[in-house]
């Protein structure tokens, strides 16, 4: 599987029209030049030879290659920014579990009800909101109008707030859609019956017994949208100016910085694979029936 | 058919969904006879007018009519969203109905390719497209399409693992029916609710994210008038021209709306158990 996806990412960038080397070497560049730049960078071998060098560097030294753009290492350019993506990242993770969950459940505990047609329209305006939609009405009303949050930067929790709150809105909504579909189904189960029957609360029953059931497939969803969350983070980080690794990524396309947008590919896949993997080891511990099946 | 149209006009929100999804095909058939200026037409004394009768949602930084901009991107919404899935559709459905019926190393392979291309995330993979291809529509499309293969071939895949068993199809077989015309009459009959479906989840998707990609320079270039595009000219006006911004924005929820709600009915009316 992780061949598969350095296999993916190393075509990726052979594919690309514009020769790296003609780049490189500046517009007025002699083809002496150029042609110097390209057996330099090992460009002018056959593609097998080639991916093979790019994983014999990656696995032996752990390195990409160097920033066409700066010239530093593409594995300590993504180091510096990766914390703050996995900052916004896991900020939007707990804060749209939070959120959807308990709208999840508050829609179903009141199935047709009010609270349940006014939670379930706002999961489906939220979804069909464009997160970067929300990103600039938010700074309309919060930053230019009232004065209270910082539009772009990185330098308190105060620039945190508004890129989180936009990265969370559509895997808040849609975890409230599948928190309430699941918990409905659990609800109709016979044990629930039983857990009433013994003069339990309905809380107790609805906490203890049917969210616990409940919480498998959400967590399925959780690790399944981190690398949607991965994503939208490229659109988020560039308009608030959050130094994170999707913004890195864009001025790297901008620029045609092959190595370090190869090596942001590869690092959102490979984050992407280890937070399944990561799911299917909380599946086991959430449902022990996993375990011996 | 005709049950199907009757019992999906029995819900409220998909009616409203379906009146805000053909209001957008209006809007784009139409478009050249609503627009009241050239949506591309640079007027510098007009420039970044507030909204008024003359120019209804104001103008932008070049003078640009927003109104007519904002109607004439509807085209360009519709034509991504509609080419996209037909990418998509074509494709996956094409792939799950050959893993499916051949089996074997035909299966292995093509379902390797697609778990690879699932590794990736959805805007992830479209954004690496592009920024192979270079920004345009032709190449979103394309990269919107393509990231769509998946999600097809899986349903097509898994339905016609279960049809391909049922009598109908062995007897089909027994008569002497080609490959071809088994997996087309018998089996892709099986799979148009959920395709049908999943279509209107993938083009509301391929809005936002179309919309996104061009915000952020890497969709349609910005003299063209696309929703994502047009607001990508009002970032630097936000405090003194928000009209750039708000209304296009708007246009862009109230379409991914209409087919989101679409979607949920026809779900409801299709597929029951796929409830959510």
């Amino acid at each position: 599987m992780l061949i598969g996806v350095s296999i993916a990412v190393f075509l990726m960038v052979e594919l690309t029209p514009g020769d790296p080397a003609t780049v490189l070497a500046g517009d007025y560049a002699s083809p002496a030049v150029i042609e110097q730049i390209r057996t330099e960078l090992g460009l002018d071998q056959p593609l097998p030879v080639q991916y093979a060098r790019f994983m014999e560097r990656l696995v032996l030294h752990g390195s990409l290659g160097t920033s066409t753009r700066t010239g530093r290492e593409v594995t300590t350019e993504i180091l510096d920014r990766l914390p703050y993506t996995l900052v916004l990242a896991l900020t939007a993770v707990v804060l749209s579990t939070l959120v959807g969950v308990s709208l999840g459940v508050v829609a179903a505990i009141n199935r047709g009800k009010r609270a349940d047609l006014l939670t379930m329209g706002g999961a489906i305006v939220g979804l069909s909101v464009p997160t970067f939609y929300l990103a600039l009405l938010m700074i309309i009303l919060f930053s230019l109008t009232l004065h209270w949050l910082p539009v772009t930067g990185a330098s308190s929790w105060k620039n945190l707030v508004m890129p989180a709150v936009a990265l969370s809105l559509h895997s808040a909504a849609i975890k409230a859609r599948i928190t309430r579909a699941t918990l409905l189904e659990v609800l109709g189960q016979e044990y629930l019956r039983t857990a009433r029957a013994k003069g339990l609360h309905e809380r107790a029953v609805v906490v203890r017994h049917a969210l616990r059931n409940a919480l498998i497939p959400i967590s399925t969803l959780v690790g399944l949208q981190f690398g949607g969350l991965l994503g939208g983070a490229f659109i988020i980080e560039n308009i608030f100016g959050w130094p994170g690794v999707g913004r890195l990524a864009t001025q790297a396309i901008f620029t045609r910085d092959f190595p370090v947008i190869q090596g942001t590919v590869l690092l959102v896949a490979v984050a992407y694979l280890v937070a399944n993997l990561a799911v299917d080891i909380l599946y086991a511990w959430l449902d022990p029936r996993i375990r011996y099946g | 058919m005709r049950d199907t149209v009757v019992r999906l006009l029995h819900q409220p929100l998909a009616v409203v969904g379906l009146v805000l999804f053909g209001g957008l095909l209006l809007m784009a058939a139409f478009a050249p006879l609503l627009e009241r200026y050239d949506p591309i037409a640079i007027s510098v004394s007009e420039r970044l007018r507030a909204p008024s009768d003359a120019h209804l949602f104001g103008t932008d930084d070049f003078g640009r009519d927003i109104f007519s901009r904002v109607i004439d991107g509807s085209r360009l919404a519709v034509k991504l969203g509609v080419l996209s899935v037909a990418v998509a559709a074509s494709g996956g459905v094409a792939l799950g109905l050959l893993a499916g019926y051949y089996r074997g190393w035909v299966d292995t392979l093509i379902s390797r390719v697609l778990e690879i291309m699932l590794a990736f995330p959805d805007l992830l993979f479209a954004i690496a497209i592009v920024a192979i291809l270079g920004p345009g529509l032709e190449n979103l499309i394309i990269a919107l399409g393509l990231f769509g293969w998946p999600g097809y071939a899986r349903i097509v895949r898994g339905s016609v693992l279960s049809a391909a068993r049922r009598e109908y199809v062995e007897a089909a077989r027994t008569i002497g029916a080609s490959a071809t015309r088994i997996m087309v009459r018998h089996i892709l009959p099986n799979v148009v609710a959920p395709v049908i479906i999943l279509s209107a989840t993938r083009f509301g998707g391929a809005l936002l994210a179309g919309s996104g990609l061009s915000f952020i320079g890497l969709g349609v270039p910005i003299p063209q008038p696309e929703w994502g595009a047009i607001m990508a000219t009002g970032r630097d006006y936000l405090a003194t021209a928000w009209w750039i911004t708000v209304f296009p924005g708007m246009l862009i929820m109230l379409a991914v709306l209409g087919v989101n709600l679409l979607g949920d009915g026809l779900r409801d009316v299709l597929d029951p158990r796929l409830r959510t």
